[in-house]
C-alpha cells in the first residue's frame, strides 16, 4: 500500500467510527431533551426516570464522539496537507465555525446539564440541555457544509490554481448541504429510535420474565412491583413509554430520510452523475432501478454486469421525478468525464508514483451499488420492525419469546449500518476526486482535486501505517469498552442511573422492619448528581 | 503589513492563551491524580473541580486548530503534517484522557479505577508535553521546504526546543493546577495544594521562562523583551500572593504570567508562523500562509460576535460551580445495581438480594 491508500483507509475507518457515535449523540440528545421537557411540563415521575436513564447512556456514548472528533479535526492537516492547502480558504471556515459556534456551546452547556441538577433552577437546567442539543445540530450543519462543498463546490473562483471564497452565502446555503443536513439528522433520529425501542423491549421482556408484570385475560398488561430497587409500577411506564416513543421516532425518521434522500438523489443526478450511475451499476443509459445486478461489479469492463431484476422507470423517478428520462450510464459518462477532466493524471510530483497514470473515473461499484442498497435496506427494515413493534405491544406488553427480544435488541444495529453504508457510498462514490467537479452548471466547474494529489507529501508511508495501526487498535479496544458499559447500564435499568431509587427502596424496607429512618450516613443532596455524572 | 492576517495572528495567539490558561489547569489536575492525590476520595475531589468544565476547555484547542486552518491553511497544513507522530501521540493521549474522565466511575472496582487514573495522569502529561513541543517548534523553526513540507524523515522536527517547550507546558500546568486546586477546594487538599505551589512554583516556571527568552534571542523585539520582564514580575507576584494565602489573586497573577509568556513568544515570532530551518526564504509568514481577505473578513465578523459570547457563558459556568469542593462533599460511591433479579417473584422479599449489593464502600482503596 502506498501513502495514499493508507491515508484513505485511515480516514475511512476513523470517520465511519466517529459516525457511529455521532448519530446516537444527536438523536438521543434530541429525544432526551424532549423527555425532560415532558417531565418539566407534567412532573410525572416516569419522565424524570427516563431522562436520567437515557441521559446516562447518552453520556457514555457522547464522550466517545468527543474523543474521536478531535482526531477528525487534526487529520486534515496531518495526513491531507496538500488537500488542506488547496481548500483551506473555503473549507477551513466551516470547520472553525463549528468549533466556535457549536462545540463550545455543546460542551459547556452539557457540562452545566450534567452537574447542574441541583445548582440550577429546573427551567434553566432544561434550557442547558436544549442549548447543548441545538449545538450538536449546528455542529452537524457546519461539518456537512464542509463536506458538501467537496461534493459540490460553490461560491469560489480559482486564483493561482486554488479556489478562493467569493460568496460565503453560496457556501453556507449550498443546496447539497441543505438536503444532506436534514437527511443526516433524520438518520441520527433513526438510530435513537431503534435504540429506545430495543432497550425498552428488553426491560419489558425482563419484567415479564421475572414475573413482575403479567398479562390479564383481556390480553392487557398488568403492571406489578418487585422487591428490586426501581422495579415498581412507574418502572413499567418508563419502558412502555420509551418503547412507543422509540418506535414512532424510528418510523418518522425513516420517512424523513426517504423524502430527503430522494431530493439528494436528484441533486446527485445533476451534480455527480457518475456516482448515480455507479450506485446503480448502470452501464448503459436507461430508466430502470436495479433490484439485483450480477456479474463482476468491480470489473473494469462495465459490460460484464447484467441487471437481473430491474424495475423500469424507478431510476428516472429517483433522478428526475418522472418515469421516462434516460439516466446516463457509466459508459457514456466516461467519455464525458475524459473529455472534461482529462484521461491521465498530471505529471506533477504531487501525484507521486501515480503521476501520468490513467484516471479511473468509475468508483468501486460493489461499494456504491451495495452501499446504496444497504443504507435503504437497513433503514427500511428498522422502520418496518418499529411498525410491527407498535402493533404487537398495543396492549402494553411484549411477547414472552426470548428470540424476539434478542431480535429487537440486535435491531439497534440496523440504523447504524444504514448510516455507515450511506457515508461509505457518498464518499467512495466521489472517487477519484476528493473535491468533485460538477459537470452541470450549478456548481463552479473546473474546481476539483484528485484524491491522489491530496495526501501529505512530506509524510512517509511508515508514519501513516503507524497511525493507522495505533488509532485502529485504540478504537477497537474503546469500542469494546463502550459497548460493554452501554450494555451494563442499559441492562441495569433506571436504578443504575438513579441510585437514589435504591436508597428509597432500602429506607422503605428499613422502615417496614422498624429500622431508624434517616439514620446518619445517608448521603447528602448532591449525591445523586455525582452518581449521575461520574 | 496587512491588517487582517495580523488580526488573525493575534486571534490565534489569544486562542492558544485561552487554551493554555484553561486546559492548563485541567491537564495539571489530571497529572496530579497520580502525583498529589492520596486516596480515592482525593481523586474524586480533584475530578469534581474540573468535571463540569474540562470539555469546554478542550474546545479551545479545537478552535485554535480550526481557526489556524481557516485563517492560515498553509500554517495548519505544514505544522500538522510536519509533526505527524508527535501529534498522533497527543491525539491518543487526549482520547484516553477524555474517555477516562467519563468511564472511571462506571465500574466500581479498584483495578478499573487505577487503570483509568493512569490514563488520566499519563494522558494529561503526554498531551501537555506534545502541545508544548508543537508550539515551541512553530515559534523556533522546522525543516520545511519551499512547499512547506517537512524534509528529513519522521523525526526531523526533533530539537532541544521541542523538549524545552514540552517541559515548559507540563511544569506550568502542574503549578497552575495547584493554584487552581487551592482556589477550588477546601480542607486538607486546599492547604496541601497551596504548600506545594509555594514550594514548586519557583522551579516549575523556569522552563517556560527559558522558552520565552530563547524565542527572544532568536527573533525578539524590544516590546516583547518588556513582556518577558513583566512576566517575571507576575510570576514573582503569584508566588508572594500564594504565600500570603491570597489564593484568588495568586491564580490571577499566574494567569498574567501566562499571558505575558504567550504574548512575548508569539510577538517575537511575528510575522513568521513557521521559520524554516533549511532556508529563511521558505519561512511561512502571515502573508504567504494566510487565507484571502474575504475569508478572513468573514471569520473576523463571526469571531467578534462568537468569542465574547463563548467567554461570557464559560465564565457563567465557573460562576455556577464556584463552590469549593472538599472531601466532605464527596458522597460514598454507589455500587452498581442491575435491576435484574436472580429469582424474584412478586411479593417475596428476597432479602440479601441485589439491594444489599450497594453498601457504600469508598473509604480509601
Ligand atoms: C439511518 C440512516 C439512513 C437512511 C435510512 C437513509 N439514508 Fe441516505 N444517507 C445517510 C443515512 C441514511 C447518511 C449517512 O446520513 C448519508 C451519507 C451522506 C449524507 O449526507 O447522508 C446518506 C446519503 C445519501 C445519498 C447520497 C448523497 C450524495 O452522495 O450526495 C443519497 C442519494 C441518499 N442518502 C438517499 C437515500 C434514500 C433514497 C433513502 C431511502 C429511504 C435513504 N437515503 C435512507
Ligand atoms: C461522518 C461522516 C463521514 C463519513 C462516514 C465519511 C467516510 C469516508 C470514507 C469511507 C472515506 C474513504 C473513501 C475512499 O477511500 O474511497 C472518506 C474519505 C474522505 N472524506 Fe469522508 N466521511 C464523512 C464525512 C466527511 C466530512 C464531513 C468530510 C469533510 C469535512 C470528509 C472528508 C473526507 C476526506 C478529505 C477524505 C479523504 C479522501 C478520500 O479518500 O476520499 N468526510 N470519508
Ligand atoms: C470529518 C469531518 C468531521 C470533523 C473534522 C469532526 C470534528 C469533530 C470534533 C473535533 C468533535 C469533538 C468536539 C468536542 O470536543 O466537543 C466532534 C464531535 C461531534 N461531531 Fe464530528 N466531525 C466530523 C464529522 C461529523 C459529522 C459528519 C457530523 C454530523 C453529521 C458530526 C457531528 C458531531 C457531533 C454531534 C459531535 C458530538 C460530540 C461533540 O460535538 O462534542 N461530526 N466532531
Amino acid at each position: 500500500m502506498d501513502a495514499l491508500e493508507i491515508a484513505r483507509w485511515q480516514f475511512g475507518i476513523t470517520t465511519v467510527y466517529h459516525f457511529m457515535m455521532v448519530p446516537l449523540t444527536i438523536g438521543l440528545g434530541l429525544v432526551v431533551a424532549v423527555i425532560q421537557t415532558l417531565w418539566y411540563r407534567t412532573g410525572k415521575v416516569e419522565y424524570l426516570r427516563m431522562t436520567k436513564f437515557w441521559g446516562k447512556l447518552f453520556l457514555i456514548n457522547f464522550i466517545m464522539g468527543v474523543a474521536t472528533g478531535i482526531v477528525q479535526e487534526f487529520q486534515f492537516g496531518m495526513a491531507w496537507s496538500e488537500y488542506s492547502r488547496f481548500v483551506g480558504d473555503v473549507f477551513g471556515a466551516p470547520l472553525a465555525l463549528e468549533a466556535l459556534l457549536a462545540f463550545f456551546v455543546e460542551s459547556t452547556f452539557l457540562g452545566l446539564w450534567i452537574f447542574g441538577w441541583k445548582q440550577l433552577k429546573r427551567g434553566v437546567h432544561l434550557a442547558c440541555l436544549w442549548i447543548a442539543v441545538i449545538g450538536s445540530v449546528f455542529s452537524a450543519y457546519f461539518i456537512i457544509v464542509a463536506n458538501s462543498w467537496m461534493q459540490h463546490p460553490v461560491g469560489v473562483t480559482m486564483v493561482n490554481g486554488r479556489p478562493v471564497m467569493t460568496d460565503a452565502w453560496a457556501v453556507f446555503t449550498n443546496n447539497t448541504a441543505m438536503v444532506a443536513v436534514p437527511h443526516t439528522l433524520f438518520g441520527a433520529l433513526a438510530v435513537a429510535g431503534a435504540f429506545l425501542l430495543g432497550i425498552a423491549w428488553y426491560h419489558l421482556w425482563r419484567r415479564r420474565h421475572d414475573g413482575i408484570d403479567t398479562v390479564g385475560a383481556d390480553g392487557r398488561a398488568v403492571a406489578g412491583e418487585a422487591d428490586i430497587p426501581g422495579r415498581d409500577k412507574a418502572d413499567y411506564k418508563v419502558w412502555i413509554t420509551s418503547l412507543r416513543i422509540g418506535a414512532v421516532v424510528a418510523m418518522i425518521s425513516f420517512a424523513g430520510t426517504a423524502i430527503t434522500g430522494d431530493l439528494q438523489g436528484k441533486l446527485m443526478f445533476e451534480q455527480q452523475p457518475m456516482k448515480m450511475a455507479a450506485a446503480e451499476a448502470a452501464c448503459h443509459d436507461g430508466t430502470g432501478f436495479s433490484v439485483l445486478s450480477i456479474g463482476n461489479l468491480g470489473s473494469k469492463n462495465c459490460n460484464d454486469i447484467v441487471a437481473v431484476i430491474e424495475v423500469p422507470g424507478i431510476l428516472s423517478f429517483l433522478a428526475k421525478g418522472d418515469f421516462t428520462t434516460e439516466v446516463k450510464g457509466v459508459n457514456s459518462l466516461l467519455d464525458e468525464y475524459k473529455a472534461k477532466y482529462g484521461t491521465h493524471l498530471p505529471d506533477n510530483p504531487l501525484y507521486g508514483d501515480r503521476a501520468g497514470q490513467d484516471i479511473q473515473y468509475v468508483p468501486v461499484m460493489e461499494v456504491t451499488y451495495w452501499g446504496f442498497r444497504m443504507m435503504i435496506g437497513f433503514g427500511g427494515i428498522a422502520a418496518l420492525a418499529a411498525l410491527l413493534a407498535l402493533w404487537v405491544t398495543r396492549k402494553g406488553m411484549v411477547p414472552q419469546s426470548r428470540w424476539i427480544m434478542r431480535l429487537a435488541v440486535f435491531g439497534i444495529l440496523a440504523p447504524f449500518g444504514a448510516n455507515a453504508a450511506g457515508w461509505i457510498f457518498t464518499e467512495m462514490g466521489r472517487q477519484p476526486f476528493v473535491v468533485a467537479p460538477n459537470p452541470d452548471a450549478s456548481g463552479v466547474d473546473q474546481v476539483f482535486m484528485f484524491t491522489a494529489a491530496a495526501v501529505s507529501p512530506g509524510v512517509s508511508p511508515a508514519e501513516l501505517i503507524t497511525s493507522l495501526v495505533v488509532l485502529a487498535s485504540i478504537y477497537a479496544v474503546l469500542l469494546v469498552v463502550e459497548v460493554r458499559l452501554l450494555v451494563k447500564y442499559a441492562r441495569g435499568g433506571v436504578v443504575s442511573a438513579m441510585p437514589e431509587l435504591a436508597e428509597a427502596h432500602d429506607k422503605k424496607k428499613k422502615d417496614d422492619d422498624g429500622g431508624t429512618p434517616g439514620a446518619p450516613g445517608q448521603p447528602g443532596d448532591s449525591d445523586d448528581v455525582l452518581a449521575f455524572a461520574y | 503589513m496587512e491588517l487582517l492576517p495580523t488580526v488573525w495572528f493575534v486571534a490565534i495567539a489569544v486562542l492558544w492563551t485561552g487554551y493554555l490558561f484553561l486546559e492548563g489547569f485541567d491537564l495539571g489536575v489530571g497529572m496530579l491524580m497520580k502525583l498529589f492525590a492520596r486516596n480515592n476520595t482525593d481523586r474524586r475531589v480533584l475530578l469534581n473541580t474540573i468535571g463540569p468544565v474540562w470539555d469546554g476547555n478542550e474546545v479551545w484547542l479545537l478552535t485554535a486548530a480550526g481557526a489556524t486552518f481557516a485563517a492560515f491553511p498553509l500554517w495548519y497544513a505544514s505544522l500538522f503534517s510536519a509533526l505527524y507522530l508527535p501529534l498522533l501521540i497527543v491525539l491518543v493521549a487526549l482520547i484516553l484522557r477524555a474517555v477516562a474522565f467519563e468511564y472511571r466511575g462506571k465500574v466500581d472496582t479498584a483495578r478499573w479505577r487505577t487503570v483509568w487514573d493512569w490514563a488520566i495522569a499519563l494522558g494529561s502529561f503526554t498531551a501537555a508535553f506534545g502541545i508544548g513541543a508543537a508550539l515551541a517548534l512553530t515559534t523556533t523553526g522546522l525543516p520545511i521546504d519551499s512547499n512547506g513540507d517537512r524534509q528529513g524523515g519522521p523525526f526531523a522536527w526533533f530539537s532541544g526546543y521541542a523538549v524545552l517547550g514540552g517541559i515548559a507546558v507540563v511544569a506550568f500546568a502542574l503549578v497552575h493546577a495547584l493554584a487552581f486546586l487551592a482556589l477550588k477546594t477546601d480542607g486538607e487538599v486546599r492547604h496541601r495544594a497551596r504548600r506545594w505551589f509555594v514550594r514548586l512554583a519557583p522551579l516549575a516556571l523556569l522552563p517556560l521562562l527559558a522558552w520565552m527568552v530563547a524565542v527572544q534571542l532568536l527573533s525578539g523585539k524590544p516590546l516583547t523583551w518588556i513582556l518577558v520582564v513583566l512576566g517575571v514580575v507576575a510570576a514573582a507576584g503569584a508566588w508572594v500572593l500564594a504565600r500570603k494565602g491570597a489564593e484568588g489573586k495568586a491564580f490571577g497573577a499566574l494567569g498574567a504570567f501566562l499571558v505575558c509568556a504567550t504574548a512575548s513568544i508569539f510577538g517575537a515570532a511575528f510575522p513568521v508562523v513557521i521559520p524554516s530551518t533549511l532556508n529563511p526564504a521558505f519561512n511561512l509568514t502571515i502573508s504567504n500562509a494566510s487565507s484571502s481577505a474575504y475569508t478572513l473578513g468573514l471569520m473576523s465578523i463571526v469571531a467578534a460576535v462568537g468569542l465574547p459570547l463563548v467567554i461570557a457563558y464559560q465564565a457563567w459556568t465557573y460562576w455556577v460551580f464556584r463552590r469549593r469542593v472538599s472531601a466532605a462533599h464527596i458522597p460514598a460511591a454507589h455500587g452498581f445495581l442491575p435491576a435484574i433479579a436472580a429469582k424474584v417473584l412478586v411479593g417475596h422479599a428476597a432479602s440479601g438480594g441485589p439491594a444489599a449489593k450497594h453498601a457504600p464502600h469508598d473509604a480509601g482503596e
